[in-house]
């Protein structure tokens, strides 16, 4: 089955001033893909990110995300995505359904919607009696649902996800990424990027990126039979071990 | 636009929340409108000073508590001799000296002339030069009592009235109190919109917010318009403090001063947005808007007036936004002026607000 394209890469490049960071990636991710985006520290890929996000300028190269161009149409992309950053980004001194309102009013939805919606959300996440706790309140496992959840709820084609689970502990890992497939599920797209090797199992198809370029994209099962390896543990170490780029 | 109504709910709560900023909005114009009018002011009183009387008689002594009395003068001591009175001046026991000479009565009574000096110590140039002339007016006013006194023929004088129109009694705290509210509109909406943003980027939320597909204008009319509000609640305060307590109420109207403050107000919190769209850290952007604020005290005629400054100076000032509002709250507070009259100032800030809010929506960028 063929699936339709929701992010278009091509040729795309980001250098600061003689420092390239990004090095003429090209890649596509279909609709409702869980798409692994991997690389060492400083391989690239936060600034690959951000540029797909409209959060940064390339320097050269063309990508469209949502069937947007990112150089021309960058606010129409963000009306289309959903982010969820490395550093934590929800307001920690507004509470649960404030921040909950806050984005879903950003992006447009009619107050009425997101209250509906709010209830059902926290229903499902068993996180009505949080209903009206500040964000700093919270632990960082339950954060970081919460900020997931935030992202997708204004339904976006895609959503960005950097590092999410860094920092949390298995338990929690497990269900955030429950919560992943059933979103994939629902056919948003989710494009992640990680450092544990045994998420990297989980998605669909993985990319490592190594010093700006991209060493490797397939499916995690046919990396392991490219490498005659078992774990994408041993593909990442394999790839990553050639890499010019220090930490 | 519909986006705003989420964002100012937003950035209510969280000042509301703060366990400090709500309080300071209420300390600060408390502390700077009860305090800073009486330790602003320019008038030197309680001037030391060293009297040598060569003469020790009746007419000296009336002279010296004549002095005494005076508000302006605390008599420390009364020396033996000039030498002795200088070593006072060094070692800071006194400010000015006044040297009765020998005779002094004598020469009174008989009519013939006689002279009083008067030596200040003007490392405190302006507390000499004034105790100097304070202490020649008292000698004036004595001389004229002893004429009267005596049932000689007072002697032609020439008497200068001097009247002091729009602060009759130079009374420095009505200069003062209304330059004081500006000083609190520069501190709180000029500072705490620079911090804000800056505290976003900080904290991480300011990249969230440049992921969302809120437009520039929109963010930026969130940020603004509560600083706004509570720039009106802290003149509002002040109005009624320099009413309360100092019985200090304009001669002009409320109105034209709040349209002022109007157009002030969004100058001092654009420019605080323009800041914090430039720096990166906290550090960065308390380090230049304290920078552009000490300017705006010491070049803004706030202190001193603009037209002694050197011409680039006073130059320099026709582009500091501060001195049209500060000219602006003077005139209404003391001369009563109206929109009509001040046009031209209201203008000027009508630019700057334009000027400094279109910079800050175009500086601010949602992408590098």
């Amino acid at each position: 089955m063929k699936r339709e394209t929701v992010i278009k890469v091509d040729n795309l490049t980001k250098r600061f001033g003689s420092f390239t960071a990004v090095d003429s990636i090209s890649f596509e991710v279909g609709r409702g893909e869980i798409f692994g985006f991997l690389g060492a520290n400083g391989a690239g890929k936060t600034t690959a990110m951000r540029i797909l996000c409209g959060l940064s300028i390339p320097t050269s190269g063309n990508a469209t995300v949502a069937g947007f161009d990112i150089a021309t149409q960058s606010e129409q992309v963000k009306r289309n995505i959903g982010y969820m950053s490395q550093k934590f980004s929800l307001y920690d001194d507004l509470n649960v359904w404030e921040n909950i309102r806050l984005f879903a009013g950003i992006y447009g939805m009619e107050a009425r919607d997101i209250a509906t919606k709010t209830d059902v959300l926290l229903q499902k996440l068993n996180f009505e009696s949080e209903r009206n706790t500040l964000i700093k309140a919270l632990p960082l496992g339950w954060k970081q649902k919460l900020a997931f959840s935030v992202a997708i709820f204004h339904n976006p084609k895609i959503v960005f996800l950097d590092e999410p689970t860094g920092g949390v502990d298995p338990a929690t890992r497990r269900q955030f990424w429950e919560m992943i497939y059933e979103a994939a599920e629902s056919g948003i797209t989710i494009f992640v990027t990680t450092h544990y090797m045994d998420e990297a199992e989980y998605c669909n198809r993985v990319s490592i990126m190594v010093d700006g370029h991209i060493a490797a994209l397939d499916s995690p099962n046919n990396l392991k039979q490219q490498f005659e390896v078992d774990t994408m543990n041993e593909v990442f170490q394999h790839l990553v071990s050639n890499a010019k780029r220090g930490e | 636009m519909a986006t705003l109504k989420y964002l100012l709910e937003k950035e209510i709560k969280q000042f509301m929340r703060n366990a400090f900023l709500p309080k300071m909005v209420i300390a600060y114009p408390l502390m700077v409108m009860l305090v800073m009018p009486l330790v602003t002011t320019m008038d030197v009183r309680n001037i030391k000073m060293s009297i040598v009387d060569n003469d020790h008689s009746s007419t000296s002594q009336e002279l010296i508590n004549k002095i005494g009395a005076s508000n302006y003068f605390i008599l420390e001591t009364l020396p033996e001799s000039y030498p002795a009175a200088l070593t006072q001046v060094e070692f800071g026991e006194a400010d000015v000296i006044m040297e009765i000479p020998k005779d002094f009565e004598q020469n009174i009574v008989s009519g013939s002339a006689t002279e009083i000096q008067i030596s200040a110590n003007a490392v405190n140039g302006s507390k000499g030069s004034l105790g100097s002339s304070y202490l020649g007016t008292i000698i004036n006013d004595f001389n004229t009592e002893l004429h009267k006194k005596s049932a000689t023929a007072a002697p032609a004088m020439l008497q200068l009235l001097v009247q002091n129109r729009c602060n009759q009694f130079l009374d420095y705290r009505i200069y003062m109190i209304p330059a004081l509210m500006v000083v609190l509109l520069i501190l709180l909406c000029g500072l705490l919109p620079a911090l804000n943003i800056v505290q976003e980027k900080e904290k991480g939320t300011m990249e969230q917010m440049n992921v969302t597909p809120i437009s520039k204008t929109t963010f930026i009319l969130a940020k603004l318009i509560p600083y706004w509000v509570m720039g009106f609640i802290v003149l509002t305060l002040c109005f009624v403090i320099a009413w309360g307590v100092y019985g200090l109420v304009p001669q002009g109207s409320f109105i034209t001063i709040y349209a002022a403050a109007a157009l002030f107000i969004l100058i001092m919190s654009g420019f605080g947005l323009i800041i914090s769209n430039y720096s990166a850290t906290l550090q960065q952007a308390l380090f230049v808007v304290f920078f552009f604020i000490m300017v705006f005290m010491l070049m803004s005629g706030l202190f001193t007036p603009t037209r002694s400054m050197p011409t680039w100076a006073a130059w320099v000032s026709a582009f500091i936004p501060p001195r049209y509002f500060i000219e602006i709250m003077r005139n209404v507070y003391l001369k009563g002026s109206d929109f009509a009259d001040m046009y031209a100032k209201f203008l000027a800030l009508g630019g700057f607000a334009l000027v400094v809010n279109c910079v800050a929506v175009l500086s601010y960028k949602k992408r590098v």
